[in-house]
């Protein structure tokens, strides 16, 4: 099993900046557009490593060292992370609290990149990712409470290993709650446009404005893998319940990653950004639905 | 199975009543619980299906989800002034309150000695469409809001009903439902009147009749 | 015999929309309450057999509450006759507000006279919990066109006023309603069913727990229609705004009939050993009610609220007297009668300055005696009949249940009471009299005073003074078997 967790940390590693493709190529879709090339991710990534870095002279180390620490950050967090029941690469009793903050870590320190800037859109972008987080966090949290109540297990590994189907309807409150934050967290629409460049509507993508080359490379890598973590977290709630055979459970978990990703393309090409003075009524509503789960749980 | 399913369709529907911003959509939630309510004996009772139970069911399932929320929304349309919520408490904070309370109907429920094993959810979930039901009724400006309230709260106690006292005669249980109907119906007429006599289904201007400040009368004309 | 005194209002009800001739209509009205009220008489003679499976059968608790109920009801709707001659057609100026309304159809206010009456008889009569829920709130849906009949926003007001809160009251009666049926579940006869008697036999062996809620939330419930502080809210302004002949029905009948609601769950608690527990929330109710009556009748500046809250001063007193227990609880009873006769008394002579002065404030009603005498003559007999003085019955009441309280050693609950009636007396007497004697303006009206609005406040005027100095013996028996049921004892 343990050969299996090496698996698909590898594939995690390798595919993630895939599912921005998929999801720009499902939007091209319903663009009517025949989009980007498949690889188009993995292009940039290439050509960004390639150029210089531009730095201005107001920074500190923690401009450099942003970029650096998300993306170990994130990699890390990845070993936490079973798919189905493939299990994680490291797993002890109360890991999803150590997953939650080295989440916080690597957001800490973008939005302390993005303050040492001192540019006021940066600062207004890192205010409103941490507002969002805010929101966006205990919903995560109480998402893993349910989990853990419902299995009676306190590792990631072994609260994915343990679900059965008849935890039923509190599952799919979990599940849906989990979606708000996957797309909360990662800023994907309705909470946060990645191709918008009107810096007023911007969260994440005005917290980057001032990053070049290796450096961006590294952000955008950083965010790629953040999506895949929180999406196998998410995938694995319909998962594990159905799945018991770890080989299947990896083939099938890849393949719902990607079906996960045309989901958020669907989503993008459908609905409209909501007003910012909506957004935490949203996270809100996440929360809420964790909390009715852990209500039916409990009851 | 289905019948915590459907008490957690009933806890959601409540969340939705304390967050709604939209009136019509509160109604349309008021509606689909009382939907989930008319189902809700059919997963609790034993097959085969006892007529009777068939039979009430659908009496509630038509009127809980269909008669009383046609006829708020003849209210709504007729006096179409704000079909916005006016909440007296936000929205946001409305929410948060009902977190509050469902944490509180659950302690509530765990500690009542019940006399069967519906299921353990179910008294929690009737004293929180209760709760629900009476904040609407007190926390929201509007009356056709406060009618709302008091259908969910009436929810709460057909909840309870259903999944509890099953010693009531069925000639009682129609009786309430009639005279649930004929309720709403009563309060749906005065609406009517409140909006041609003050432009908006808003109670704050029901607020004249009070002890301290003397009504100013006039020495003309006779009232009787 | 129950099924005909329910049925008979209903007939008069349907026949009303049919009737084409409105003298006729009206006619409709004292017509169904003597046939009413002789239905009644013959259930003295000889008691009526029960129907609907038992469900509904007259005890002596039920009888007493229906013989009131249809003794004030008959003399209101002969006053109602003439209220209604009176009542001008068409649209007129609102005396108050300025503004310009008119009265609702005269049909419709009939029906739910007559439909208000066979709710009131179908609690009096009913022997079950969920048709005694049925029938109070049936109550409330018929009196709520009643108190919409003038059509303006102040009514308009008191009837939504009234609507949502005791709805919202009566709902939560219901909540009690099942947990008593919970109770029962949880006792040794799983199968027992709602039935009162059914419930008594059963009692001892049930959950005290579920019992105490049930208890607790039908006290509220049907305290809230019953006028109890501090869930009153919608009394003074459903008494105010109604026209006085139904605010006579609200208080002489309405209110007792949520009365009885609350008489049955502690008929239940008694036969489960847990009377002393109802009993304390009842005095506990009971005299939080009567202080707050008293102190708003203090400074009260309408005399229609002034009535209403001399209601929820006397609503106090019934729920002390049954928490008193003993005698306490056939003075309660007794107290039921008499109050509701003086103060149906009282809003019909209210009703009457209404129409002669067109205003409801005390501060300019002056010198009634010296313009109308019979109405002036009226409030005065009303007034000391109201707050307990001698020769009237409620004087009677009163004193028993004051000398249960202190020969059952609760010197404090006597000290309350005593101190809220003196505030009661104050309060009323210090208006009304302001109001009765004196010279002032003339009234505007100044036709002699009509028969009809004489003659029913008069007959009532007579009841209470004669029940002050005679007590016949079938109604002392009444009283005393009544109470006994209720676990209490003769006075």
């Amino acid at each position: 099993m343990q050969a299996l967790a090496l698996v698909h940390l590898a594939v995690a590693l390798l595919a993630a900046p895939l599912l921005l493709s998929v999801i720009n190529k499902t939007k091209a879709f319903f663009g009517g557009r025949q989009g980007p090339p498949w690889l188009q991710p993995y292009r940039e990534l290439t050509k960004l490593l390639h150029k210089g870095v531009a730095r201005s002279r107001s920074t500190s180390w923690v401009f450099v060292a942003g970029p650096i620490v998300s993306v170990a950050a994130t990699a890390l967090a990845l070993c936490l992370v079973p798919l189905g029941v493939v299990p994680a690469l490291v797993a002890f009793p109360g890991d999803f609290v150590l997953l939650a903050y080295l989440l916080g870590l690597a957001r800490f320190f973008t939005v302390s990149a993005a303050l040492d800037t001192g540019s006021a859109f940066e600062g207004m972008g890192a205010s409103r990712e941490v507002q969002l987080s805010a929101l966006a966090e205990p919903g995560l949290l109480l998402a893993f409470v349910v989990l853990a109540v419902a299995t009676q297990a306190l590792s990631l590994t072994g609260l994915f290993a343990r679900l059965g189907t008849d935890g039923g309807p509190a599952l799919v409150l979990v599940f849906v709650a989990l979606l708000v934050i996957f797309l909360s967290e990662n800023s994907r629409i309705p909470v946060d446009d990645p191709n918008t460049h009107l810096e007023l509507t911007m969260i994440h993508e005005v917290m980057i404005l001032d990053h070049s080359g290796p450096d961006l490379a590294l952000i955008h890598y950083a965010a790629a893998l953040k999506m895949w973590l929180l999406g196998t977290l998410l995938i694995g709630v319909p998962l594990s319940p159905w799945v018991s055979d770890g080989f299947a459970s990896l083939l099938l978990g890849v393949l719902a990653m990607f079906a996960l990703a045309v989901l958020v393309g669907v989503i993008e090409s459908s609905t409209a950004r909501l007003r910012l003075t909506r957004l935490p009524q949203w996270l809100l509503a996440a929360f809420v639905l964790t909390a009715v789960a852990l209500f039916v749980v409990m009851g | 199975m289905w019948t915590e399913f459907a008490l957690m369709l009933l806890v959601l529907a409540n969340l939705r009543l304390l967050g709604g911003s939209r009136l019509l959509a509160c109604i349309s939630t008021a509606a689909f619980q009382g939907v989930v309510l008319g189902l809700l004996p059919l997963t609790v009772a034993s097959w085969p299906l006892d007529p009777r139970i068939v039979l009430l069911s659908l009496l509630s399932l038509l009127i809980k989800g269909w008669g009383l929320p046609v006829l708020l929304r003849k209210a709504l349309r007729e006096t179409s002034v704000n079909r916005e919520i006016q909440p007296i408490v936000s929205l946001n904070l409305s929410l948060l309150f009902g977190l509050a309370v469902l944490a509180l109907s659950g302690w509530l429920g765990s500690r009542l000695p019940l006399p069967t094993s519906a299921s353990a959810l179910g008294a929690p979930v009737a004293f929180f469409t209760l709760f629900t039901g009476l904040f609407l009724v007190v926390a929201r400006r509007q009356a056709l809001t406060q009618v709302l309230g008091y259908l969910v709260l009436e929810n709460g106690i057909f909840l309870f009903g259903v999944l509890f006292a099953h010693s009531t005669p069925w000639i009682v249980e129609v009786g309430v439902l009639l005279d649930l109907l004929v309720g709403v119906f009563v309060m749906g007429i005065t609406l009517f009147h409140i909006n041609r006599a003050f432009d908006a289904i808003d109670s704050d201007r029901l607020a004249q009749l009070h002890d301290l400040a003397v009504q100013r009368p006039s020495p003309t004309e006779p009232t009787e | 015999m129950i099924l005909a005194l329910l049925l008979s209002p209903l007939i008069v009800a349907a026949l009303v929309f049919v009737l084409p001739w409105p003298r006729l209509r009206r006619a409709m009205l004292p017509l169904s309450a003597s046939i009413h009220f002789l239905l009644t008489l013959s259930c003295h003679l000889r008691s009526p057999a029960a129907a609907l499976q038992g469900m509904l059968a007259l005890d002596e608790l039920g009888l007493l509450f229906l013989s009131t109920t249809s003794t004030i009801y008959l003399i209101v709707s002969v006053y109602t006759v003439g209220f209604l001659a009176r009542e001008p057609a068409g649209k007129r100026r609102d005396a108050l507000s300025r503004g310009v309304f008119s009265n609702a159809p005269e049909t419709i206010f009939i029906a739910c006279l007559s439909l208000f009456l066979s709710a009131m008889t179908l609690v009096t009569v009913s022997q079950n919990f969920g048709i005694l829920w049925v029938g109070i709130e049936s109550t409330t849906l018929a009196t709520a066109p009643l108190i919409y009949f003038h059509r303006h926003n102040r009514s308009l007001e008191a009837t939504w006023k009234y609507l949502l809160i005791c709805s919202v009251g009566i709902a939560i009666a219901l909540l009690g309603t099942l947990f008593l049926s919970v109770a029962g579940q949880l006792s040794a006869h799983p199968e027992l069913g709602m039935d009162l008697s059914a419930l008594l036999s059963a009692a001892q062996s049930m959950d005290s727990a579920w019992l105490r809620g049930a208890f607790l939330l039908m006290l509220v419930g049907y305290g809230t229609k019953m006028g109890l502080a501090p869930v009153h809210s919608w009394l003074p302004d459903a008494h105010s705004e109604a026209p006085s002949a139904v605010s006579a029905l609200l208080s002489g009948a309405l209110l007792n009939c949520a009365f009885l609601g609350i008489l049955r769950m502690q008929q239940v608690l008694e036969a489960a050993g847990m009377g002393s527990f109802g009993r304390e929330l009842l005095l506990v109710f009971g005299l939080l009610s009567m202080l707050f009556g008293a102190l708003f009748l203090i400074g009260q500046s309408d005399f229609k609220r002034l009535l209403a809250y001399s209601s929820v001063e006397h609503m106090g007193i019934l729920a002390v007297g049954v928490g008193v227990g003993d005698a306490g609880v056939s003075g309660a009873l007794f107290h039921m009668v008499v109050h509701s006769l003086a103060k149906s008394l009282l809003f019909l002579v209210a009703g009457n300055t209404l129409a002669a002065y067109g205003t409801r404030a005390l501060a300019e009603v002056r010198g009634v005696f010296a313009h109308r005498p019979g109405t002036g003559a009226l409030w005065l007999v009303g007034l000391f009949a109201i707050v307990g003085s001698p020769p009237f019955g409620p004087f009677i009441s009163e004193l028993v249940v004051l000398r249960a309280a202190l020969s059952s050693g609760q010197w404090l609950v006597a000290i309350l009471f005593l101190g809220a009636l003196s505030l009661a007396f104050i309060g009323m007497s210090g208006a009304v009299l302001r109001m009765v004697q004196g010279s002032g303006p003339a009234p505007r009206l100044t036709t002699p005073e009509p028969w009809s609005s004489l003659a029913p406040p008069m007959l009532l005027a007579g009841l209470v003074l004669l029940l002050g100095v005679w007590l016949p013996a079938p109604l002392t028996t009444l009283l005393h078997d009544a109470a006994r049921a209720l676990g209490g004892g003769a006075f």
